[in-house]
This record gives C-alpha cells, sequence and structure tokens, in this order.
C-alpha cells in the first residue's frame, strides 16, 4: 500500500536533486533552469498528495498557482539569459564572474 | 464579509494594478519617448495609493474588518505602515531613474511599469493572511525585480546581476515553497490562523521542516546571513537606481512578510524559531560589518551595509514582543531614508562627462569640490553607524531597548560591539572625502531631482528627525498592536 510518507519521501528526493543541480553544476546555465523547474515540480507532488491525504482542496488550487507561476519564471529566466549570451557569448556557469569580492 | 466590503479594502491593490496595465498598453503605443511622462503619471499613482492607505494606519485598523476575501487578504494598520514605505521609496525609484538612464539612453518606458507591479506584489505580501496570497504576492514582486536588475540589457554587469539574481532568488521562492507545501501538510490549511490555532501544543517535525524551510527561504528575499551571498554582486551589477529600490522596498516588504509568518503563523512557536533568528541577526551583523572592509566599489559597500542593517532589525524580531515588532517598524523607517540617501548620493557622482563613479579612491577629497554632496554623504554615513546625534541611532536604540526588554542581553550587547567594528568602514569613507588628496574624478553636475531628494533625506536623518520620534513611535506601536491582535 502506498501511502502519504511515500508521495513526501520522492518529492523530498526531487527536492534536494533539484537544489544540488543548482549547486553542483559548473558547466551550463539552462541545466539550472532545469533545476529549479524540478524543485517546483517536487513542491506540487508534495501539495497534491497532501491536498488527497487531507481531503482538501487547497492543495490543488496551490499547485495550479504554482504552475502558472512556473511558466513565467522560466519564460523571464530564458529571456535574461538571452540578453546575457548577447553580451558575453557564453552561458557556461564558470563564467558568470564579472564581479567578485 | 461581502464582496463588496472585500473589493474597498483591496482598493490600492486595485488601483495599481490597473494603473500598471493601462500604462504599459501607453508604454507600447507612445514608445520610449512618453516614459517621463508614464513615470510622472506612475508617482502620481503611488501618491494616490498612499493617501488610501494612510486612514488605516492612523485609526489603527486592526481585527475581522480588514480581513478581505474570506482571510486571503488583511488591511490592517500594519500592513498600512509597510505599504506606506513601500511606496516611498518605490516613488524615489522611479524619481531617480529618468536622470541616470537617459545618458546612456536607456530610459525605456517599462521602468516605471515594472516598478509599479512589483510594488503591488509587495503590497500583497505585507498584506498576506494565507500561504497563497504570500506567494503569489512574492513572486510578482520577485519577477519585477529580476528584470529590473537586468535592465541595462547592453552593460554586462548588469546583465550578469540579473542572472544572478534570477537563479538565487528562484532557489529562494523554491525552498520557501517546499517550506509551505510541508507546513500545508503537517497542519492541513494554508491560512496563517488555521496553522497558528493547529499548531497549539507541541510543534511536530514536518510543521518543525515547514517552518525552518520557510524562515530560510525569507531570509534569503531580506539579505541574512547565511543567504546574503547574492547581494554585493546584485547591487553592484544593477543600475544604481534599481539598486536604489532593492535596498528599500523590497527590504520592507519581506522583513514585514517575516513579522507576519514569525509572529502571526508561527506565534505560537516561538521557541521553534526564535535561535534561528536570534543566530541570522549576529551572523547578519558581524558578517556585514566584516565584509564591508577592504570593498572599494561604494555600492558593495552599501551592500554590505544593507546586511548589517538587516541583522539589527532582526534583533527586534527575535524579541518576539510587540515592543520589538515596533522597534523593528520605526528602524525600517529610518533605515528607507538613510538607504535612499545614500544611493541617491552615489548617483550624484559623476565625472566630468557625467559617468557614473563608483569607486571609493575616486571619491578621495571630494569635500573640497563638492562641499553639499560630501556633507551629506558623510551624514549618511554617520546616520547608518548609529552615531548619536544623527536619526540612525534611534532605530538602533529602540531595537536594542527592546531586545534588552525581552531578557536577550547578550544579543543586544554583542550587537552594539558589532556595531563598533561597522563604524569603522563608514568612517573610513569620510576621512576618504575629507582628508585624502583630491582625486578630482567627481566633479560632474548634478540633476536636480537627485538633489531634491537627496535633501529630503538628509532632513529625514538629520538631528531634526528627532522631532519625529513620538509620532513615528505612535504610529508603529498601532501597527505593531494590529499584528498581535491578528496573531
Amino acid at each position: 500500500m502506498i501511502g502519504i510518507e511515500h508521495y513526501v519521501v520522492v518529492s523530498s528526493i526531487l527536492f534536494v536533486l533539484g537544489v544540488l543541480g543548482i549547486f553542483l553544476n559548473r558547466k551550463n546555465v539552462i541545466v539550472i533552469l532545469m533545476a529549479i523547474e524540478l524543485i517546483l515540480l517536487a513542491v506540487n507532488i508534495n501539495l497534491v498528495a497532501f491536498s488527497a491525504f487531507l481531503n482538501d482542496l487547497t492543495g490543488q488550487i496551490f499547485a495550479m498557482f504554482v504552475l502558472t507561476v512556473a511558466a513565467g519564471e522560466a519564460a523571464i529566466g530564458l529571456a535574461i539569459l538571452v540578453i546575457y549570451f548577447r553580451d558575453r557569448g557564453s552561458i557556461a556557469v564558470d563564467d558568470v564572474n564579472r564581479m567578485k569580492g | 464579509m461581502d464582496f463588496a466590503a472585500s473589493l474597498s479594502l483591496v482598493a490600492p491593490e486595485i488601483l495599481l494594478s490597473t494603473a500598471g496595465l493601462v500604462l504599459l498598453l501607453v508604454a507600447a503605443w507612445a514608445g520610449d519617448g512618453a516614459s517621463r511622462a508614464i513615470s510622472i503619471a506612475s508617482v502620481a499613482v503611488l501618491a494616490a495609493c498612499a493617501f488610501m492607505v494612510a486612514p488605516a494606519l492612523c485609526s489603527g485598523a486592526m481585527g475581522p474588518d480588514t480581513v478581505a476575501f474570506s482571510g486571503q487578504f488583511r488591511a490592517d494598520a500594519f500592513a498600512s505602515f509597510a505599504k506606506l514605505l513601500i511606496y516611498a521609496a518605490g516613488g524615489a525609484a522611479l524619481i531617480v531613474a529618468p536622470a541616470f538612464f537617459e545618458r546612456v539612453h536607456a530610459m525605456r518606458a517599462e521602468y516605471p511599469v515594472l516598478i509599479l507591479f512589483a510594488v503591488l506584489g509587495m503590497g500583497l505580501m505585507v498584506s498576506a493572511s494565507d500561504l497563497l496570497t504570500l506567494y503569489i504576492g512574492l513572486e510578482l514582486n520577485s519577477l519585477a525585480a529580476y528584470v529590473l536588475a537586468a535592465f541595462l540589457r547592453d552593460d554586462e554587469r548588469s546583465a550578469e546581476a540579473g542572472l544572478k539574481y534570477f537563479v538565487l532568488g528562484a532557489l529562494a521562492s523554491g525552498i520557501l515553497l517546499f517550506g509551505m507545501s510541508l507546513t500545508y501538510g503537517f497542519t492541513g490549511t494554508t491560512s496563517f490562523e488555521g496553522i497558528r490555532a493547529a499548531l497549539s501544543g507541541t510543534i511536530s517535525m514536518g510543521a518543525l521542516f515547514g517552518a525552518i524551510f520557510m524562515l530560510a527561504g525569507l531570509s534569503f528575499k531580506i539579505a541574512a546571513v547565511p543567504f546574503h551571498m547574492w547581494t554585493p554582486d546584485v547591487y553592484e551589477g544593477a543600475p544604481t537606481p534599481v539598486t536604489t529600490f532593492f535596498a528599500t522596498a523590497p527590504k520592507v516588504a519581506a522583513v514585514a512578510l517575516s513579522m507576519r509568518v514569525t509572529l502571526d503563523a508561527f506565534g505560537g512557536q516561538v521557541a521553534a524559531w526564535q535561535q534561528i533568528v536570534i543566530f541570522a541577526a549576529l551572523a547578519s551583523v558581524i558578517v556585514g560589518a566584516l565584509g564591508a572592509i577592504g570593498q572599494t566599489n561604494i555600492k558593495r559597500l552599501l551592500a554590505y551595509s544593507s546586511i548589517n542593517n538587516v541583522g539589527f532589525i532582526l534583533i527586534g524580531l527575535a524579541a518576539a514582543t510587540p515592543q520589538g515588532a515596533s522597534a523593528m517598524l520605526v528602524y525600517l523607517a529610518i533605515y528607507i531614508a538613510m538607504s535612499v540617501g545614500g544611493f541617491v548620493a552615489v548617483l550624484m557622482l559623476k565625472d566630468a562627462d557625467g559617468a557614473p563613479v563608483e569607486g571609493i579612491a575616486e571619491i578621495a577629497g571630494l569635500s573640497r569640490h563638492r562641499k553639499v554632496l560630501a556633507a551629506c554623504l558623510a551624514m549618511v554615513m554617520f546616520s547608518l553607524a548609529g552615531i548619536p546625534p544623527l536619526f540612525g541611532f534611534w532605530g538602533k536604540f529602540v531595537v536594542f531597548q527592546a531586545a534588552v526588554q525581552a531578557g536577550l542581553v547578550p544579543l543586544a550587547a554583542i550587537g552594539i560591539a558589532a556595531s563598533v567594528i561597522g563604524a569603522f568602514y563608514y568612517l573610513k569613507v569620510v576621512k576618504v572625502m575629507y582628508f585624502d588628496e583630491p582625486a578630482n574624478v567627481a566633479v560632474g553636475k548634478s540633476d536636480w531631482a537627485h538633489q531634491a531628494l537627496l535633501a529630503i533625506a538628509a532632513l529625514f536623518i538629520s538631528p531634526l528627525g528627532y522631532l519625529l520620534t513620538r509620532w513615528l513611535g505612535a504610529l508603529a506601536d498601532k501597527a505593531a498592536a494590529a499584528l498581535f491582535l491578528a496573531a
């Protein structure tokens, strides 16, 4: 029988993978965007699972809002990445170092 | 409460969103030539919103009459206090922008519209009484802020600042959201009132994790240590008018939101978060003071100063008393004036061609050729250091007083010791301006709007500010009472 704790464990693993994807990745900023998306989807699994478990609709409504905002966030992230690429000609994470200190 | 009454409570937000959308259409139709007119209209909209929220603060509105949309939104005196500060900071960011951007032909009509949407998001944040409203407000503010950071799109530093702010801001939103999902799961509700009621006994492990994740996400947004690393880069890279905005309005909104979450939603579990807030407060004060030493860029220096100031504000939160909350609001009001003054003074530092000057070495001997500007900048620095005749001292005084009365004497003592370290680098800037050999770099003319704004900020933080203490304290007390009544 699959219970609520299985869902929470899966979403926690996905969340940790997303966070590690941001910090361990040294190659490409696009991968960071994907990692952010993974974090938000982990949250959605949590919300929907809790919503079903608690017999309460709020969690599912919340998940809809998260999906919508995630779309907006991805659009703005890609737009910023495009102007960054136009200036620097690279989207490697190690090159994001014009400012230090 | 019926729908019409709810609508009347959110009137400032409705006005802001309608004005933002209409001005966006005007911007698309009239082009960048209309950006000055759109800026003026935006400042007028912010002023109108300020008049709409002021009555709730003056009458000390609180209780069920201030709750709109079945508990999603609360327009009480606390929200009004924070909104007035946010509108003032947003207005300042609009007023300083044209002179800066027009020199590089980058004054686009989107700038005032983005500021309006960010201000709308911050208004939702400080009025939130449900996790859903909190999230929507926070994201509306953040998404506009990412774009603003990258606003000078031909400038490498601005694009890099936008990218860094976006990645770390999105990570912070993700952490906050994960905490909110856990809180929802383990309390069964998303309303602050319901969470408080559900957490009346001992706190469950899941809800504790939820609270910790939420606090981590919020400390990103207020730039408290250990989640402060984006601040110096973003403050340095973003165009200076945008930095003026970042250092003021989002700070107020995120601090007010943290107060709502900790003192309202988790107000029954003070022991669960007090240690975390004490750690964040001390670490911010110390890292802010030490990190600023050795900085050569004045915007970076002010970024570390803002981390330092957030630490002092969090000392008030650690007290977890109405007095502490009131002290935080007083500190925020004074901090806004000091920050606006500091960044407007930086905006006024220009070389002979009008290009911005940001290096500390380049303002050496500024007092010889720009006497008034050097005096104002020195006053801002003394005030940030909390040296008595200036108003910055009062903010630190009320916060420490609240901490001592809540029994947190060691915290207050370490805070005072760290503010002495902080004084070192503030005084270094004054020494460079007054006693070093003139570098004669920052000789450019200033814009009248900048001069006027700097004069207002300087007047507020001058010893004349003490005339306002009774009035400011009374308003902050009303706001704190509204926060604790809801709690």
